[in-house]
C-alpha cells in the first residue's frame, strides 16, 4: 500500500530559508542556474563480464549499468520481438537512508520510468532481435545499480542504461537443430534513436532542473519527460504529492527538449 | 503498430464513439455499507468500486505524523478483471498506480486538517478496459467526499492518446494496446491543476500540447459527472438554491 512519510532526509531551516531565497533569485546551493545540469561524467565498458556496461556520474550521483544478452521466450502479446528488461536498485552503499531489502515503492518507480523511457523510444529494433518468431528471441537485460544517491536518480540512471546499451556488443546467437548455439561472434545492437530524460521539480512557483537530493526534499512535484533523437516526446512520468499548472507542465516540457540535446550529443560521442 | 483500423473513414472508433467522445460514465455512491465513503464507477466496460476508511488511528502508531494525515493508498486488480487471469498479488505495476494515484489524491485533500490520523483509500478493479487508473481516481475522490473528508476541489482524471496519428480522447483497451500514444491526466478542476500526468508513446511537441489540452477537457467532462453524483446523492430531488439552474445550463452546453 502506498502511503505519505516524511523524507528521511531532514534540512536545517536555515538551509532551507537560503535555498528558497537563492532561488526566488534565479540561484542554487550549488552555485548553478536553475535550469543548469550538473556536471555529467561517462565511462562505458568497465565490466568486462557484461556484454555491455557504464558508469555514470550526475554530480554525486552515480549509477552503474551492466548489459547481459541471453536468449529465451517472447513477452505475450509481443511474440515477434525481442525483449529489453530495464531494472534498478538503490543500493545500501548508496546512502545513509537506504536498508538492504525488497524494493520500496519508489525504486519500484524508478525502475518502471527508466524501463518506459528507454522501451517507449523504441531506442532499440527489438523486430530485429528474434530468432523463431513467438519461440526465441534475444532478451536483453540492463542491470542498474546506483551506488551514490544525491539527487535525480531519475536521469542519472536512464543516462547509465543508454551508454550501456551503447557501448554493448551483442554476442551472435544461431539456431541449429532447434538449438540455440552462441558463434562467439559478435555485432552492434540495432539502435534506432537516442532517448533522453530530463527531470525537473518544482519549489515555490520555480521550476528547477536536475535536482540534488537537498533540493528533492524540499519539492513540491516532480516531472520526468524523455525526448528521442527527433526531439518527439516518447514517455512522462509526473511524480511527488504536488500538482503542476498547465503552463508549467508546457514549459518543462520546452526545457527537456532544449536540454536533452547537448545531452545527446554527449551520448552520440559513445558510438564509435 | 496500428494494424487494425481503430479510427474507420468516418472518423468512428471501434466503439462507435468519436474522436472527441468519453466513454458512458456512471458514478454511484454509498455503495459500501461497512465504509465510510465509497462509489464505483462503470467507466466504459471498466468496472471499480473504491472504499474510503478514515480519518481514523494510524496503526502501526509510528507511521502517524505530528502536523497532517496519513493518506494510504491501494490499487488492486482482482485476478478475474483481466483477459487472461492476473495473479492476485501486487504486481510492481499496482505498486507504482497506488503510488501516482495517492500522489493525484494528496493535493486535494485537506490532510493537515487530520493530525496523526490516517484515510485509507482502497481501489479495486473488477474489471478492467483501459484507462482504470484514472477511472479509479475519479471514483476515490467522490468516495472521499462521500466520506466527509475537508478537500480543496474534487479530483478529476481522464486520459486522451494518440490513435491512427490523431489525438483522441478516452483511450479504451484496444487504443491501449495497438495505438500509439497513452496520456492519463487527473486535474483539479477548479484550480487548475495537473496532479497526475504521464506519457508512452512517440508524440510531437505540437501533438503533446493537443493531448495534455484534450486531456483536461476530459476531466472536466468527468467533473460534471462527478458532481452530479454527489449533488443527487446529497440532495436528491431538492437541489440546493442556484444548483438546478447551473445544473441545466451544463447540459446545454
Amino acid at each position: 500500500m502506498s502511503l505519505s512519510k516524511k523524507s528521511p532526509i531532514v534540512i536545517e531551516q536555515l538551509r532551507k530559508r537560503q535555498m528558497f531565497d537563492l532561488i526566488t533569485n534565479g540561484k542554487r546551493l550549488d552555485g548553478r542556474s536553475l535550469e543548469d545540469i550538473r556536471d555529467l561524467q561517462i565511462e562505458i565498458n568497465i565490466i568486462k563480464k557484461a556484454d555491455g556496461s557504464a558508469k555514470v556520474r550526475l554530480g554525486n550521483s552515480e549509477v552503474i549499468a551492466g548489459v547481459k544478452v541471453e536468449t529465451g521466450a517472447p513477452f505475450e502479446g509481443l511474440e515477434n520481438k525481442g525483449a529489453l528488461i530495464v531494472t534498478a536498485e538503490v543500493l545500501p552503499i548508496a546512502s545513509p537512508y537506504i536498508e538492504p531489502g525488497p524494493p520500496d515503492e519508489e525504486t519500484i518507480e524508478l525502475a518502471r520510468v527508466v524501463d518506459r523511457g528507454i522501451r517507449e523510444s523504441q531506442m532499440i529494433d527489438l523486430d530485429k532481435l528474434v530468432l523463431i518468431p513467438g519461440k526465441i528471441v534475444y532478451v536483453i537485460f540492463v542491470d542498474c545499480s546506483i551506488i551514490n544517491a544525491d539527487g535525480n536518480l531519475f536521469d542519472a540512471t536512464s543516462y547509465a542504461v543508454v551508454a550501456a546499451l551503447l557501448s554493448t556488443q551483442l554476442p551472435i546467437f544461431e539456431i541449429h537443430d532447434e538449438k540455440v548455439v552462441d558463434t562467439g561472434k559478435k555485432q552492434e545492437p540495432p539502435i534506432r534513436t537516442i532517448p533522453v530524460s530530463i527531470t525537473s521539480i518544482r519549489i515555490g512557483n520555480n521550476i528547477i532542473i536536475d535536482p540534488t537530493a537537498e533540493e528533492e526534499a524540499c519539492m513540491e512535484s516532480r516531472i520526468t519527460i524523455t525526448t528521442n533523437s527527433k526531439n518527439e516526446y516518447t514517455a512522462i512520468q509526473k511524480g511527488s504529492t504536488g500538482y503542476f499548472t498547465l503552463e508549467q507542465i508546457k514549459f518543462t516540457a520546452q526545457t527537456a527538449r532544449v536540454k536533452a540535446e547537448t545531452l545527446r550529443t554527449r551520448l552520440k560521442e559513445l558510438i564509435k | 503498430m496500428d494494424q487494425t483500423i481503430l479510427i474507420d473513414e468516418n472518423g468512428k472508433r471501434t466503439d462507435g464513439r468519436s474522436i472527441d467522445d468519453l466513454r458512458d460514465v456512471k458514478i454511484t455512491i454509498g455503495v459500501l455499507k461497512n465504509a465510510d465513503g465509497s462509489a464505483s464507477i462503470e467507466f466504459g466496460k471498466n468496472k471499480i468500486i473504491v472504499a474510503v476508511y478514515g480519518p481514523r488511528e494510524v496503526h502501526p502508531k509510528h507511521m502517524a505524523l505530528p502536523d497532517r494525515c496519513v493518506l494510504r493508498c491501494r490499487y488492486h486488480m482482482s485476478p478475474f478483471s483481466t483477459d487472461t487471469r492476473k495473479n492476485p498479488a501486487p504486481s510492481r505495476r499496482e505498486v507504482e498506480i497506488s503510488k501516482v494515484m495517492r500522489e493525484a489524491l494528496e493535493p486535494a485533500i485537506m490532510l493537515e486538517d487530520y493530525p496523526r490520523a490516517a484515510i485509507d483509500v482502497f481501489v479495486e478493479v473488477l474489471q478492467a478496459d483501459g484507462g482504470s487508473r484514472c477511472a479509479g481516481i475519479a471514483a476515490a475522490s467522490v468516495a472521499l467526499a462521500d466520506a466527509g473528508v475537508n478537500m480543496r476541489d474534487l479530483v478529476a482524471a481522464c486520459a486522451a492518446g494518440k490513435v491512427n496519428d490523431k489525438i483522441v480522447l478516452d483511450i479504451n483497451d484496444i487504443e491501449d494496446k495497438e495505438g500509439s500514444a497513452d496520456m492519463p491526466v487527473a486535474y483539479l478542476p477548479n484550480l487548475e491543476q495537473i496532479t497526475l500526468l504521464q506519457l508512452d508513446g512517440i508524440l510531437t511537441e505540437s501533438q503533446f500540447n493537443e493531448c495534455v489540452e484534450k486531456a483536461i477537457h476530459g476531466c472536466k467532462m468527468v467533473y460534471e459527472i462527478q458532481r452530479k453524483a454527489l449533488i443527487e446523492k446529497y440532495f436528491g430531488n431538492d437541489l440546493p438554491e442556484g444548483e438546478e439552474k447551473e445544473l441545466e445550463e451544463n447540459k446545454e452546453n
